[in-house]
């Protein structure tokens, strides 16, 4: 079998190393090159292992070490659609976000590059990874290049504070998954995710594997930024550089969510199908994660921190869709969590953009001085429409079949939360455009600076700024459009979710699944209706915001005293103190924990 | 949160999930009590299959061979990263000492500190390469050899030789030495692709246990990580202290 | 009791070490709870893989057979090491940041600049 599988993840490494090495020599321009074909050279590779996954998964041992009577002494690469999905991903994101600081970074030396491909292949080998330790690694891997590329905008001392904030608390979170790995490897003797799964399924679920199960979810949600574990975010994503904030909202986030799916479905599923309330426990974090981030979203002025709360409550979404623990749950879910990254990597280069050419970044000051941007404010317009599931979306079809989903398994609340949160995020998206771009609304805040100084100052937009923009939203368009596209993610969520199946492609290479079970294609209507709701509620909040004066005088009032202190709260508590963060680490683990232990009696 | 509120916050949390973790803790088979497969096939096989002695480098370098290599790249990282955040500063301006008095000399390093610490750093390099060269008979290895190495550096620092330890060893060398380590795992890696296998296969002859020459790639593996940590922490140690040090020739004053 | 010990040791040094960083006031002994934390996974991880009576896996001088401690677990907690020292390093290049931009260490007193 050839090395493709091993590619994705040794080519961008050896590049690294390579420009890291060979800096001093290097010029720029080459090697800004190199770096963008490293990273369009990931992309490719990823895809090609996409399509060679659909039927089988592909199994990779490392140093030629298979498993012998089903115990795995090597490591695997275990590949499945869902993997490679969000592997390809993280190289679209690279690409795009590698483009858009060709022109504008000021970088201090060309050493930022081999992070940034260090930090990609670390993406890379946690999506394909199948061995529990091997994952761990990679998490820390892309997590530690984070925390760099987070922090290096050395001139600007809030985005240290948040790279410290982000280091400390992900450092906890990977203590617990850690935790949660020694504990399964002292039960099982094993760190091969299909061999932990057929060692546990044999055994009740005791309190070991409760307790291993809450490390690694707890672990993992630290990363996503389940509430409460999320205050680390906005900071961190907001005050990085645009070309690495691009890739937190767009898949970093995500991965956190892909991981507790993954283990829980190949090593969990058997020991805990029984737990009625699973899926009560997780839909907790959903709902919270969700409305917290929309609420917070809107509360915000500050452009890319909008985007980094957007990016908390579609997290709590796309939980939403996998704490259902069905395949169809998973399907819609994996549908979302692609479309909506490249949706908001689309956004956050668009917000890269205003913030390189306008100098400014706060929706207040820069009322009304977007109007020769007005083209990027299209984009925004057109990407709070991708970010509220508006058909033809993909994020339309993911949520579809998630609001499905949701009714199969008994919970038709869950579409209420879905149009509440589009409309959330979107109103603020809204909001902000027409603010920025036409100027609308009651002026509020600092005054701006000096008229168009910094348009005379930046007057050209580079190609190389924009179509990395353009072409992720045309991507999200292009995935809801493209036909076949349902099956192919049910059957994709459906080998997701079956462990026997998985185990055995892994310690036997049993290959071809069989046939997937035909399932009606989903009814679209009431998702579009719903998704009409949302966009109407997300507009009419906007117009709320901008033109809070045609609203009834003791209504505007009644609005104000209730919000205000609510408000002022909610921005005390998200302050991002380091201790505060830690702290409301250890009360979430303490929450689930509880939670978990009662449903599991 | 008020730093009391918050100590009682976390007092009242940690309580709870403390007990939960012990809780789960009490499944765990007793302190002393081995259960599972992985360990106990790999004591029996890994010496007659790769001819290493110590089986723990047999796993870190080769049955988990891709585990180190991504421990590698992140200590590549966390050093870049350091170099990154610290290496923009050094063009700010260089504030005076401000503590010494104006017409004193600082007092030089004293005789018996430089003599011993000088002494040591022959055997302590010479160790560093032992612990490196034997990492697959004894315990030992890339990380702890290329650690010891590193101090070597530090003991000339100590020594008050400091501004010699930047002339032999400047910027582009720790950065090559790194890059180098980090890169040479990749390539070795790829070899076993090159000979038709899986990457990081164990290609190169294996020879007999317990002889210097043996078990196949994991002494090349074991040399490049040597490299790559050396530099690596040699690169910390400088980027640290070039922070804070007053770097006076001898001689001068203030 | 005996059997339980080193696991009590683990969890008490991870929290102990929590609580540091959540009560610190200042970075530097922040970043060196975590590590007292981290150290809580080392012992778990070497602790789940001792079997008693056996010997360090190394064979130069006893033959193959004998009864030996995992190295596997040898292998994780080396990497673990690792990856606790490099992030620590990190951690510490970021404080001196802080220092420069804010003159403090103290955590209080990173305010961040709120709209």
């Amino acid at each position: 079998m050839d090395a493709l599988p091993a590619l994705p993840v040794a080519v961008p490494l050896l590049v690294a190393a390579a420009l890291v090495g060979l800096a001093p020599v290097c010029p720029r321009r080459v090697a800004d090159a190199i770096a963008l074909a490293a990273a369009a050279g990931v992309t490719v590779l990823c895809l090609l292992l996409l399509a060679r996954s659909f039927d089988a998964p592909v199994v990779y041992w490392f140093g030629d070490w298979t498993p012998r009577e089903g115990i795995a002494l090597g490591v695997a690469f275990a590949i499945d659609p869902v993997g490679a999905a969000l592997a390809t991903l993280a190289g679209v994101l690279a690409t795009a976000a590698l483009t858009f600081s060709w022109r504008i970074f000021e970088a201090v030396r060309t050493l930022h590059h081999g992070l940034m491909l260090v930090f990609l292949a670390g993406i890379v080998g946690f999506c394909l990874s199948g061995d529990l330790f091997n994952m761990f690694v990679f998490y820390e891997l892309f997590s530690v290049a984070a925390y760099a590329l987070a922090g290096y905008q050395t001139t600007d001392p809030g985005s240290v504070r948040g790279a410290l904030n982000f280091a400390l608390t992900n450092s906890v979170g990977a203590i617990f998954v850690l935790a949660g790995i020694a504990l399964l490897y002292g039960r099982t003797g094993a760190l091969n995710l299909a061999q932990l799964g057929q060692s546990l399924a044999t055994g009740p679920a005791d309190r070991l594997v409760v307790v291993a199960f809450l490390l690694l979810m707890v672990g993992f949600f630290v990363k996503a930024a389940v509430v409460p574990f999320h205050f680390w975010l906005a900071d961190a994503y907001a005050l990085a550089p645009t070309v690495v904030g691009v890739i937190f909202a767009g898949v970093v986030s995500e991965l956190g969510l892909y991981a507790v799916a993954r283990v829980y479905w190949t090593v969990f599923s058997a020991p805990l199908a029984g737990v009625e309330g699973l899926t009560g426990v997780l839909l907790v974090g959903a709902v919270a994660t969700a409305l917290l981030g929309g609420v917070m979203c809107v509360l915000q002025h500050h452009l890319a921190r909008m985007l980094a709360y957007a990016t908390v409550s579609h997290v709590g979404l796309t939980l939403a869709g996998f704490a259902l623990l069905s395949p169809a749950g998973a399907a819609g879910a994996v549908l979302y969590l692609v479309t909506d990254g490249l949706v908001k990597g689309a956004l956050f280069i668009t917000v890269g953009i205003v913030d390189h050419h306008l100098r400014d970044i706060d929706e207040r000051r820069l009322q009304g001085r977007g109007r020769h941007l007005l083209w990027a404010g299209a984009l925004l317009v057109v990407g709070a429409f991708g970010l509220a599931g508006a058909p033809p979306f993909g994020t339309f079809l993911g949520k579809a079949l998630m609001e499905e989903a949701a009714l199969e398994a008994g919970h038709p609340w869950l579409i209420g939360l879905f149009v509440v949160v589009a409309a959330l995020t979107s109103a603020a998206l809204l909001r902000a455009t027409g603010r920025v771009f036409l100027g609308l609304g009651p002026r509020q805040g600092p005054a701006p600076r000096g008229p168009d100084e910094a348009a005379v100052r930046h007057p050209h937009v580079h190609a190389t700024q924009v179509a990395p923009a353009v072409l992720l939203l045309a991507a999200a368009l292009a995935i809801g459009l493209a036909p076949g596209l349902t099956e192919a993610v049910q059957k994709a969520g459906d080998h997701f979710s079956d462990r026997p199946a998985y185990a055995a492609a892994v310690l036997e290479g049993a290959g071809e699944h069989g046939p997937a079970a035909p399932r009606p294609p989903p009814h679209l209507a009431g998702p579009a209706l719903w998704a009409l709701v949302s966009g109407l509620g997300g507009l009419g909040l906007a117009l709320v915001a901008l033109f809070p004066d045609r609203l009834p005088g003791d209504l505007r009032g009644r609005l104000a005293r209730a919000s205000g202190p609510a408000a002022a709260a909610l921005r005390g508590l998200h302050a991002g103190q380091i201790g505060d963060s830690v702290t409301w680490l250890v009360v979430g683990m303490a929450g689930f924990g509880a939670m978990l232990a009662l449903v599991t009696r | 949160m008020s730093p009391r509120l918050r100590r009682r916050v976390f007092l009242a949390a940690a309580a709870v999930a403390g007990a939960l973790l012990l809780w789960g803790l009490t499944g765990l088979p007793d302190y002393g009590v081995y259960v599972g497969p992985y360990g106990d096939v790999l004591n029996q096989v890994a010496v007659a299959e790769r001819k290493a002695t110590n089986v723990v480098a047999s796993v870190t370098f080769d049955y988990r061979g891709v585990d180190t290599m991504g421990e590698e790249y992140i200590l590549f990282a966390a050093v870049l990263g350091v170099a990154i955040l610290l290496r923009a500063q050094r063009d700010e301006h260089e504030e005076p000492p401000d503590e010494d008095a104006a017409d004193r000399r600082a007092p030089g390093t004293s005789n018996a500190v430089r003599v011993v610490g000088l002494a040591l750093v022959g055997p302590v390099v010479l160790y560093g390469l032992y612990l490196v060269a034997h990492g697959h008979l004894t315990p030992g290895g890339g990380f702890q050899g290329g650690v010891v190495l590193a101090t070597a550096a530090l003991l000339v620092y100590l020594s008050g030789e400091y501004v010699t330890l930047r002339r032999v060893s400047p910027e582009l060398v720790t950065d090559l030495a790194e890059s180098t380590g980090a890169a040479g795992y990749v390539a070795i890696g790829l070899l076993g692709v090159a000979a038709g296998a899986t990457f990081l296969t164990n290609v190169l002859p294996l020879g007999q246990p317990g002889a210097l020459l043996s078990a196949g790639t994991i002494p090349l593996i074991n040399m490049a990580i040597g490299l790559e940590v050396a530099g690596g922490f040699m690169l910390l140690i400088s980027e640290f202290l070039e922070q804070t040090l007053v770097i006076r020739r001898p001689g001068e004053v203030t | 009791m005996m059997g339980f010990l080193p696991y009590l040791v683990a969890a008490w040094l991870l929290l102990v070490g929590l609580y540091g960083v959540v009560t610190s006031r200042n970075l530097v002994h922040a970043i060196t709870c975590l590590s007292v934390a981290q150290s809580s996974t080392y012992i778990l991880l070497l602790s789940v893989g001792f079997e008693r009576g056996g010997t360090a896996p190394i064979f130069l001088d006893v033959p193959v057979g004998t009864k030996a401690v995992d190295p596997v677990v040898g292998a994780l907690t080396l990497t673990d090491v690792v990856v606790g020292a490099t992030v620590s390093a990190l951690l510490l290049a970021l404080a001196v940041q802080a220092y420069k931009h804010h003159g403090t260490l103290d955590p209080e007193r990173l305010k961040p600049e709120r709209d």
